[in-house]
């Protein structure tokens, strides 16, 4: 009754985090409403006994990803404008009910044969769930793993080079940046204002 | 003890408010955080369908997800920032620049 009472609470509460993420104009409050989805669905991940998977989610995408979403939102902070739906939101928002329907449809009519297999609440209560992640990671999915970090090392090359690409190096001895130019730049900027 | 088709249920309503929001949102960056919304659905239903089992592999993958999902940011926002600096906008119908 009680992990019912909890699901219910997190379930909730990362659904609507979720709608006020996608419909709010203002993308601080969608970040901070993703934020809140994030969290819950750790919550529901520890109703799940998996702790492990709990903590890296709060700590790789709430700790992480959404910190990076929030950089560059207050480092550009765009403008929002008055019509902030696409035009063509009628054929998504049918899109969307069309699919929600066809998979909880699919989802209450399929019937799923429960197969016991070896890791059991209490089998992985015993020797503890990063242990048993740990066996399976770097035994029968180490090859994955490897792609996994190649595919990190070649996120880390893109975003540098597409970033990066077109920001001069500093003039003067040494690479240090020449005071006087910075100092001139500043005063373009606070003279169009 | 909670019915599997409970965690079902929450994940597909996770997954359609995130294709919805891909689909009538105009900013670049609520479309990444859509796309993040889609990948956390599918988590859920991994992890879900991983302790209905009683195996450990659904785990394993929905932390290969995760690193998928830090990848694909790190780069939209790359993507993001050059688009900005040329174009000062993040709304995706003024990039319209190989449309034929």
């Amino acid at each position: 009754m009680t992990a019912q009472l909890l699901f219910f609470y997190f379930g909730g509460m990362a659904v609507a985090g979720a709608v006020v993420a996608v419909f709010t104009p203002n993308l601080v409050y969608s970040a901070l409403s993703l934020l809140m989805t994030f969290i819950h669905i750790a919550g529901i991940y520890i109703l799940l006994n998996a702790e492990f998977i709990a903590a890296v989610q709060i700590i790789v995408y709430a700790g992480a990803i959404l910190v990076t979403y929030v950089f560059v939102l207050m480092l550009f902070n765009p403008e929002q404008e008055k019509r902030y739906f696409h035009k063509q939101y009628k054929i998504g928002a049918f899109l969307g009910a069309v699919v929600l329907f066809l998979m909880v449809f699919a989802g209450f009519k399929t019937e799923i044969l429960s197969k016991g297999g070896p890791f059991t609440v209490e089998y992985v209560e015993e020797i503890g769930h990063t242990r048993a992640i740990g066996n399976a990671l770097f035994t029968d999915f180490i090859f994955p793993f490897e792609i996994a970090s190649f595919i990190l090392l070649v996120a880390m090359f893109g975003a540098i080079i597409l970033a990066g690409r077109g920001i001069k190096k500093p003039k003067g001895p040494g690479g240090r940046v020449d005071l006087s130019s910075r100092r001139k730049a500043k005063e373009a900027i606070v003279g169009e204002r | 003890m909670i019915p599997l088709s409970y965690y079902v249920t929450v994940s597909t309503m996770m997954f359609v408010i995130g294709l919805v929001g891909i689909l009538i949102r105009k900013n670049f960056l609520i479309i990444l955080f859509s796309i993040e919304l889609m990948l956390n659905a599918a988590n859920i239903n991994l992890v879900a369908f991983s302790h209905h089992f009683g195996e450990v592999d659904g785990q394993v993958i929905s932390l290969f997800i995760i690193t998928v999902a830090a990848a694909e940011a790190a780069v939209g926002l790359a993507i993001i920032i050059v688009l900005f600096r040329r174009k000062a906008t993040t709304n995706v119908d003024e990039l319209n620049l190989m449309k034929w």
